[in-house]
């Protein structure tokens, strides 16, 4: 087992989340929305190389890259459509926090970590429970894909 | 002062014209004083996305349910509300939203459990406003605070408690879930988080007739001929039948509520907002698994 602990980009966010009041982190949350990047040319039209998250309320599909032994660093893809934006603010939120990181380092993010953003009376936590799903189902891509190699 | 209704071929074949608005309509009065356009969606963040012009924005989460009990805001808090959204007693109020009107139809059922007597909603909501092109603004209103009065909730006529529903069998029940959540294959909405029920299934008797049924590709109310074949030749409704209608929180069976009360003109329909989420953890009622609608069994009073 890895011991838990949040990378510095994404413990910056959090931070940053928390010194806020709610109605100011709603409106993070939307920038956030707002700058999730396009998928790249060679993702852009393969449906099939994404997993959907299907906690989220509204579509959201995930895939990653496995980059070189030692470090193995992850690439995370992320589609959402624009009539979605807390879905695409959170997956945002993590693309954010996490893009680049060693496998290590995204495996050792407690699951529970959405949480701490503070949105959870906004947002219900209900919706919450999406963001945890992509973070579980991001691990859980990275686990299979060190294993199938 | 309310704003005169909206007269139109297909909305005069309805029970209640009156309560619906197309976006032609709402385009062109929309700076009428006494009308407040609210938004009511799903997605938390979408109206700050841009929404109609001078549109106010109601969450049926933070603003319309109680933070603590499970229940709705009470007659204090509600009066607050409307106050803060610039809303009077005699306003004209058009509700639009996401999903065709979805959390557009639970607000507006809200409205009504406080007897707000002008109500409607934009046939086609949000999706439609927005194919047509129509404008969006992401400007904010601040609407100076009316002085709405405070009005107990009357929960009575369009409301069933669970008790309620075990003193109805007999008499109809539709549940407008999918039908996966009907037969009891899974207890949430495909592609929907689980909300934690311990038993999946139905009501027994209950006649299955999914919500979107009720919409056109268009989001819009199917028309008046196209509703009587589902809910009266297909679900079996009569002429004056008590029914009530629910799904897993209550939201999805607030859009067939509103189609059987103001577009088929049921006089006693009632929506369990209980819904699944209760009645799949209570202990000890009936429940019916599988596609078929099973026997109704003797009222509990």
């Amino acid at each position: 087992m890895t011991e838990q602990q949040i990378p510095a980009p994404l413990a910056e966010i959090i931070d940053d989340f928390q010194a806020m009041e709610e109605p100011d982190r709603l409106q993070l949350l939307l920038e956030f929305s707002r700058s999730l990047p396009e998928l790249p040319e060679h993702l852009a039209d393969h449906p099939e190389l994404f997993e959907q998250v299907v906690e989220c309320q509204s579509p959201l599909f995930l895939t990653l890259e496995l980059g070189d032994a030692p470090e193995q660093p992850v690439e995370i893809f992320f589609s959402a459509p624009p009539e979605a934006p807390t879905t695409r603010g959170f997956a945002a939120v993590l693309h954010e926090g996490l893009n680049g990181l060693p496998a290590d380092e995204i495996l050792a993010v407690p699951d529970d970590m959405p949480d701490q953003l503070g949105l959870t009376r906004a947002i219900t936590p209900l919706r919450m429970r999406g963001m945890a799903a992509m973070l579980a189902r991001i691990k859980r891509q990275i686990t299979d894909a060190r294993s199938a190699a | 002062m309310p704003v005169a209704a909206e007269s139109n071929e297909k909305f005069a074949a309805y029970a209640d014209p009156e309560r619906l608005v197309s976006t032609e309509w709402l385009a062109a009065n929309l700076d009428n004083e006494s009308l407040v356009v609210v938004e009511s969606d799903e997605d938390i963040l979408l109206y700050e996305t841009g929404h109609i012009p001078g549109a106010v924005k109601i969450d049926w989460h933070t603003d319309l349910n109680d933070p603590v009990a499970r229940d709705y805001v009470d007659g204090a808090g509600f009066a607050k509300l409307m106050s803060s959204k610039g809303i009077s007693r005699d306003s004209t109020v058009v509700i639009y939203g996401d999903k065709s009107n979805w959390w557009a139809a639970y607000a507006l059922w809200v409205f009504t459990l406080f007897g707000h007597e002008d109500v409607r909603l934009l046939d086609g909501g949000r999706d439609k406003w927005i194919a047509e092109g129509r404008d969006l603004t992401t400007e904010v209103p601040q609407p100076g605070s009316t002085d709405y009065p405070v009005i107990e909730r009357n929960d009575e006529p369009i409301r069933a408690y669970l008790s309620d529903v075990l003193a109805h069998f007999g008499k109809p029940l539709i549940d407008v879930r999918s039908p996966e959540e009907y037969s009891g294959q899974r207890t949430t909405m495909p592609a929907y988080p689980e909300e934690g029920a311990l038993r999946g299934g139905h009501i027994p008797s209950a006649a299955s007739v999914p919500w979107a049924r009720a919409a056109a590709e268009d989001g819009t109310f199917r028309s008046r001929d196209e509703l009587e074949a589902i809910y009266k030749a297909e679900a079996g409704l009569k002429e004056g039948d008590d029914v009530v209608a629910y799904c897993r929180i209550g939201e999805r069976s607030s859009h067939t509520w509103f189609v059987l009360k103001h577009l088929l003109g049921f006089e006693n329909v009632r929506n369990y907002d209980g819904s699944w989420t209760e009645w799949g953890n209570a202990v000890r009622v009936p429940i019916v698994k599988g596609s078929e609608p099973g026997d109704a069994p003797a009222p509990r009073r």
